[in-house]
């Protein structure tokens, strides 16, 4: 008011924290990234400039059959969790509340709220069953584990998408005889599709970042990248786990900026 | 008065909507809630000789949470291994959760008073941590405080102290990991209360004589609240069954309950300890939960 550069909002000190937090965010990634790109052999000392462990990574066909895995893992987690997290939304989204909505939305949602070691442990036993009585080792268990805590990430950004869809164009299509498939099809379909895509994306990141529940549920030979990364730390931290991390974190940051020019509300 | 038409309606609607939620809830049923079922009945099984279980009811896991048989005249004792890890992890993510709070809440306000434009960048500067992979961001932290790490280099060369810190491998590394990792867990639900505060309640304070730290305690933080107490359960409740930050940055001594209930499934081999362990744990994450709808709950019957 009177003082000068009085802004009402402004708390002393507030904005100083809050630099300092994004610095200790972002200074110790920053120091992972300038490292893996370090020429010398010993993470301790800094010996230049170098790709030299990103073509080793490269060069590794653990870490070669560890990434193709997570990717397609991912992949098929994240489409299959779409697919059933859309039917999810549309059935819970635009109508009148009816009884076991709340259960469903807690089901769904219900991946979030448990700790992961213990879905994880709890998915360990369960498994163990089928792996000894049925004597398949397959991808079938990881496939399945990762489509489940994937579904409330696809769920989210799809129902938010649903809940701001204007509904007058599907009751025009429905008022003009379309019937209730065809007005998916070429109405609501086209107009959800960025809601699709966003959920797709953050259920895709989600998988490839898993560690835990991926240890527990993987029968011998399928590592993940992240499960192959922990391994690796057992024994001795090296410059190659950095250059996977670093090319890691430049997938995470590409998925997340494409996610965001899909969601931004266009002005 | 509803037509018969209408009732019709609704039921079909009714039925659409379990119908196109069911193949989501089979997954589920499946890879999530289902397992946590049989898990509570192995917690009640006998340990097998090499992992696994027999069957064979049993109370021993149970009771094993706390205290241990005596081998000789078979008489119980409190299990102090056992207690140590259980209060470690509880001590350790309530000071996590304290910890993000203090620095978080300035964070959150931070973003929330910046104009529109520059709202949306710092609001994705905080998610990129969030989305990074749990592991890199744990090795960055490990990175920084190992014992040949950057903060005991540069101290080192500055002269502030002869031999190299140790942090690494004590609680404290493990506290300074998981407030690391779980800091945006706090700072988004505080940014999405704080975004809705109504700015006028701070020009109504200063009017009325407030000073900022009245109108910090008297004002905001009551308005807050729902945040406050959503950002302390998504910090806390991954904190106490965190495994990984302190695998890491514990290196295997510093254990927490998530790690013991690991090694129960492995060298421990008493798959049914492990099991009852896993359910202690989801109890207390289920309590904290029902505080949360509760204190939402009030929130909501009073605004």
């Amino acid at each position: 008011m009177a003082d000068r550069g009085f802004v009402v909002s402004r708390l002393p000190g507030f904005t100083t924290v809050a630099l300092l937090v994004f610095a200790a965010l972002y200074l110790p990634i920053l120091v992972l990234v300038v490292f893996s790109f370090n020429g010398g052999d010993s993470l301790s000392q800094w010996g230049g400039f170098s790709f030299r462990w990103f073509a080793k990574a490269w060069e590794n066909d653990q870490v070669k059959d560890a990434t193709i895995r997570s990717l397609w893992l991912a992949l098929v987690a994240a489409a299959i969790a779409t697919a059933v997290a859309t039917a999810a939304a549309l059935g819970t989204t635009r109508r009148k509340p009816f009884n076991g909505q709340t259960f469903i939305y807690v089901m769904i949602n219900q991946p979030l709220m448990v700790p992961e070691i213990v879905t994880a442990v709890a998915l360990l036993i369960f498994f163990a069953w089928f792996k000894v009585n049925l004597g398949y080792q397959g991808m079938g268990y990881l496939v399945a584990a990762h489509a489940g805590f994937c579904i409330p990430f696809a769920y989210l950004p799809i129902r938010a998408r649903l809940e701001s869809m204007d509904l007058t164009l599907e009751t025009a299509a429905a008022d003009l005889y379309a019937t209730p498939w065809l007005t998916f099809r070429r109405v609501t379909f086209p107009l959800l599709l960025p809601g699709i895509i966003a959920g797709m994306m953050l259920a895709f990141v989600t998988s490839l970042d898993d560690v835990v529940i991926t240890l527990f549920v993987k029968s011998a030979g399928q590592d993940t990248l992240p499960t192959y990364m922990l391994g690796q730390i057992r024994r001795q931290v090296s410059t190659e786990v950095y250059a996977i991390s670093t090319m890691l974190l430049a997938l995470t940051v590409v998925l997340l900026t494409a996610f965001f020019a899909l969601t931004r509300k266009r002005d | 008065m509803a037509s018969q038409a209408e009732l019709e309606r609704d039921k079909a609607s009714d039925r659409a909507g379990w119908l196109l939620s069911s193949p989501a809830l089979l997954i589920l049923a499946v890879a999530a809630i289902g397992p946590l079922f049989i898990m509570l009945v192995y917690s009640f099984l006998i340990p097998g000789e090499y992992g696994n279980v027999e069957w064979g009811f049993s109370t021993d896991a149970w009771t094993g949470i706390l205290f241990t048989r005596d081998v000789f005249d078979d008489t119980l004792r409190l299990e102090d291994a056992h207690l140590t890890i259980l209060w470690r992890s509880v001590k350790l993510s309530l000071l996590t959760t304290v910890f993000a709070f203090l620095v978080g809440f300035p964070t959150a306000w931070f973003i929330a008073t910046r104009p529109p434009k520059a709202r949306a960048l710092w609001l994705f500067l905080i998610t990129i941590p969030f989305w990074t992979n749990l592991l890199i961001r744990t090795f960055a932290i490990n990175e920084i405080i190992r014992a040949e790490g950057l903060l005991n280099t540069v101290l080192l060369w500055a002269g502030l102290i002869q031999k190299p810190l140790e942090i690494i491998y004590t609680d404290f590394a493990v506290f300074l990991g998981m407030t690391y990792v779980y800091l945006p867990l706090m700072v988004l639900p505080l940014f999405a209360s704080i975004d809705r505060f109504d700015m006028r309640l701070l020009e109504a304070g200063y009017d009325l004589y407030a000073s900022r730290w009245q109108v910090l305690r008297r004002i905001i933080v009551p308005v807050v609240k729902p945040g406050i107490v959503a950002g302390s359960i998504l910090v806390f409740v991954p904190a106490l069954g965190a495994y990984v930050t302190p695998r890491i940055l514990g290196g295997g001594k510093q254990m927490m309950i998530g790690n013991f209930i690991e090694l129960q499934f492995g060298q421990g081999r008493n798959w049914p300890l492990g099991a009852a362990l896993s359910v202690t744990l989801l109890i207390i994450v289920t309590a904290a939960l029902l505080i949360y709808v509760r204190f939402a709950n009030r929130e909501r019957g009073h605004g």
